[in-house]
């Protein structure tokens, strides 16, 4: 009787214990979850490291953003929220918002000013897309040829894509409706302002898989940011989309003989949300945090580190040099002028409305 | 009858001995206590929680409550649009959603259903306090101050009698103090009532009700809450809207299910998705096929290696059991990259066939991205969970069962066949069992080099887990491949005998 006591004593306070150091959570640290990799890197040394100094709150790095918006959830009906800062694309941040599991954030009061004196919704722009949503970085999803083996003719246009007879071999596309039906219409002939209202009608989206079919053999899809960069590397496919960041690496730092096609680049948005539910000591802190992480010279800096451009307008003129590499980074920025000449800023609120359906739509077109 | 027998304390033995082994089970049932409280808090509930969701569909009623109840009236199959009534309680129920910032997630719930309806709540949510009716507002108060007065207000609204007469106005004014003390954090009682409760109060008023101060309503100009919604989207005088939330209003819904079957609830019942939406079907046949196929290769690769661990020198089968679980130890991920490196058109094994001549360097094979690649990798994957079973039932067969047999004239194959085989059958149910289980879950090998041919039902139920957040989907996937899994194991109790399957020894 005596162990079995003890036993159960000893099973009872270690649940205690565990119990009391989950909810523990320490004062001055503070979680900020992320996608790992380059990007965490280039976070931590723009962001997590000169607020640490400045405040002396310790920033734990999760990397959980892909899965996100699903643990946010578990989260938030175990009532039992660890995340104090996330970063996720501007479409989960919607999702966030709608389900309630974002906070919503007045972009005026709340975030610094521009460094040129313009209030924050104006420096942001239509880029606020959410209530919800800081944004941080443009990136593009666009598309990255191999140089040698696409004979004298390089492609310039985004329909290269489509057009196996000059350029035959595979190509690399993400196993997602969003971005592959908008460059199937583009390249079947509709006005890029006209696409989403095609895509509406059970016909537009018989046309963007018709054209889709035409590649159907000969593409390989991805789901990974990773898997076009070794794709390429390998030669296994000529031409792939991924994200900027990602072809800036192999073109730059691994110097395969890979090349940027910039047309019709899908540009989409990553940013911070703040979990409902924190007790007003994290939210306060969080909302400070956000404060100093998105004033204008921060936002700057991370592009010393990785290759998308920040959100704001007024950092732009302050962007500069690569911190290892040496080269300006200004001309790698899908925001340049020069690569920015036709581009695609996808539509937010369409796909949120449609991303079920088509989605359903396009899984049914890929197993066929 | 004989007289019971006693035990040493007086009582009957029956008594005792029970209360003996009574304690001894209390006992052993505190020990184990730990473990089982943990078992069903960290496993057996969560599951349980998650597959109810498959069917669980509060909440359509529970924040639409007055819509869903003046839907009742409405028939579905009209094609003509909700009346007025049904505006207004929407225009309530939206109002007090707002507060609670629960339409967004309502609208995502029915946009799985019907596309739109996302941001036509979304919409909505922005505007529905920007509605005229503040006219009914402007109106009560001007005809009498004591409807500007929030301590009246809560004395009449204390007073059964008037209750009773103003249904509408006790119902919107209920919901409305409980939202100003649950999501305001204000007191009702300071608060002058929200231009939505003026307009169930109209509403009353309107339908001949006995107000507590009279006031002449015909005066007032009545808001068409129905041109208001139109206003905002002319989604809203849509049947198909409509329809899709009074299909959804029930508490519980088999929508989920009969959406995992490809089918969906139509104008008239159930009825067939169309074809371009069709796949659950596909996958979990798919599922199942390439599931056995992992299966039967996993048996013809671990069996030869089983045996040979089993009949080796201790020394020599020590080294090739660190090479069976090598792989074991290593990250999933990187297996599987290792795959995607050899498999690939540019890759190892096509690099070697080409250069030995058998095939033609412009006519690669295609060994991934396809059910090729998730066979091939899975199998690799899975074979150690056939080989260890296998091996540890081999080890437990005396050599001396072959050589008996030899000795009485038996040829090799008929020793092995007739005496070795039968006595490994347990190892090669336990490996199959495993091997299958584990792999009907798999997901991120598929994902990774399975292309569009070699993904599994998996995949779907991680996307609407994780990307998604359809969960009621995703449950209801769950649920099924469970009852796939169990009806299979069922079956092979039936036929193999579930005692016939050994770990070892």
């Amino acid at each position: 009787m005596n162990v079995t006591m003890k036993l159960m004593a000893t099973s009872c306070l270690t649940l205690t214990a565990t119990m009391a150091f989950a909810d523990g959570h320490m004062a001055d640290e503070m979680t900020i979850v992320s996608w790992g990799g380059a990007y965490s890197a280039s976070q931590k040394n723009a962001y997590h490291d000169p607020y640490s100094e400045k405040t002396g709150v310790k920033i734990i790095n999760d990397e959980s953003s892909s899965e996100a918006v699903a643990k946010l959830r578990a989260m938030n009906e175990a009532g039992n929220v660890t995340w104090d800062v996330v970063d996720v694309v501007a479409s989960d941040a919607i999702r966030l918002c709608d389900e309630g599991l974002a906070m919503e954030i007045d972009a005026d009061t709340q975030l610094a000013d521009g460094d040129d004196g313009s209030k924050a919704s104006d420096d942001f722009g239509d880029l606020l897309v959410s209530d919800c949503f800081i944004p941080q970085i443009v990136y593009s999803t666009t598309v990255g040829y191999r140089t040698d083996l696409v004979g004298d003719t390089p492609p310039t246009s985004i329909c290269a894509l489509f057009d196996t007879d000059t350029y035959p071999g595979k190509r690399s596309l993400e196993k997602q409706p969003i971005g592959n039906l908008e460059w199937a219409l583009i390249c079947d002939g509709v006005a890029k302002e006209d696409v989403y209202d095609v895509l509406e009608t059970e016909e537009g989206q018989a046309q963007a898989f018709a054209k889709l079919d035409t590649i159907k053999d000969s593409a390989i899809w991805w789901s990974a940011g990773a898997d076009t960069p070794q794709l390429l590397a390998d030669g296994e496919v000529i031409m792939g989309s991924t994200y900027n960041g990602r072809l800036f690496a192999l073109i730059e730092e691994q110097k395969q003989p890979v090349a940027m096609l910039w047309d019709a680049q899908v540009f989409d948005l990553d940013g911070w949300i703040i979990p409902t539910g924190l007790s007003p000591e994290r939210q306060a802190r969080a909302l400070d945090y956000i404060m100093f992480a998105t004033d204008t010279q921060r936002l700057a800096d991370q592009a010393k580190y990785i290759s998308y451009g920040p959100a704001r307008k007024s950092s732009a003129p302050l962007v500069g040099k690569h911190a290892t590499l040496g080269i300006e980074m200004a001309p790698h920025m899908p925001t340049d002028p020069n690569n920015a000449k036709n581009t695609f800023l996808y539509n937010y609120e369409w796909w949120a409305d449609y991303r079920d359906d088509l989605d359903a739509k396009f899984q049914a077109w890929l197993s066929k | 009858m004989s007289e019971p027998v006693i035990a040493a304390d007086g009582r009957p033995l029956k008594a005792s001995l029970n209360r003996a082994l009574r304690r001894q089970k209390m006992r052993a049932l505190a020990l184990i206590a730990p473990l089982l409280i943990f078992i069903l808090v960290s496993f057996v509930m969560p599951i349980a929680d998650m597959l109810f969701r498959s069917v669980e569909n509060e909440i359509v009623s529970e924040t639409l409550p007055r819509t869903v109840a003046a839907l009742d009236a409405w028939d579905a199959g009209s094609g003509e649009t909700p009346d007025e009534d049904v505006f207004n309680a929407l225009y309530t129920d939206m109002a007090l959603a707002v507060e609670y910032k629960s339409h967004t997630r309502l609208g995502s719930r029915l946009n799985y259903e019907t596309t739109g309806i996302a941001s036509l709540f979304r919409k909505s949510g922005r505007r529905v306090g920007k509605f005229d009716t503040d006219v009914y507002t402007k109106a009560f108060q001007d005809a009498d101050p004591r409807y500007a007065d929030p301590q009246q207000w809560v004395a009449w609204m204390a007073d059964d009698s008037i209750r009773a007469k103003l249904p509408m106005t006790t119902s919107a004014y209920d919901d409305w103090a409980k939202m100003i003390v649950e999501a305001e954090n204000d007191v009702p009682s300071e608060e002058e009532p929200w231009d939505f409760v003026y307009s169930a109060l109209y509403n009353d008023a309107v339908s001949g009700a006995e107000l507590p101060v009279s006031v002449d309503v015909s005066g007032i100009t009545p808001v068409s809450l129905r041109t208001a919604f139109g206003d905002i989207d002319d989604k809203w005088l849509n049947p198909n809207v409509w329809r899709t939330i009074k299909t959804y209003s029930p508490r519980y819904t088999d929508g989920y299910f009969l959406n995992s079957v490809d089918l969906m609830k139509g104008a008239e019942g159930v009825e067939a998705r169309p074809e371009n939406e069709q796949i659950y079907i596909t996958l979990f046949i798919r599922t199942m096929i390439m599931s056995l196929s992992i299966m039967g290769m996993c048996v013809l690769l671990g069996y030869p290696i089983a045996w040979l661990l089993a009949n080796l020198k201790d020394r020599t089968a020590n080294l090739l059991m660190i090479l069976v679980l090598l792989p074991f130890w290593t990250s999933l991920l990187v297996r599987t990259s290792a795959w995607k490196v050899l498999l690939q058109q540019q890759g190892v094994i096509n690099d070697i066939l080409v250069w030995i001549g058998i095939v033609a360097d412009d006519n690669r094979l295609e060994l991934i991205n396809n059910q090729t690649g998730t066979i091939i990798a899975m199998t690799h994957i899975l074979l150690p969970f056939m080989i260890l079973p296998l091996y540890s039932v081999m080890k437990t067969i005396p050599p001396s069962y072959l050589r008996a047999a030899k000795s009485l004239g038996a040829t090799n194959w008929t020793a092995f066949w007739r005496v070795y085989f039968p006595q490994s059958v347990p190892g090669i149910g336990a490996g199959c069992i495993l091997v299958f289980i584990l792999a009907i879950g798999y997901y991120i090998t598929p994902e990774l080099v399975g292309g569009t041919k070699g993904v599994f039902i998996s995949n779907r139920i991680a996307y609407h887990i994780s990307s998604s957040l359809n969960w009621g989907l995703a449950a209801a996937l769950g649920t099924i491949l469970l009852t796939i899994v169990m009806v299979l194991y069922w079956v092979y109790d039936k036929i193999v005998g579930i005692d016939n399957v050994k770990l070892g020894g």
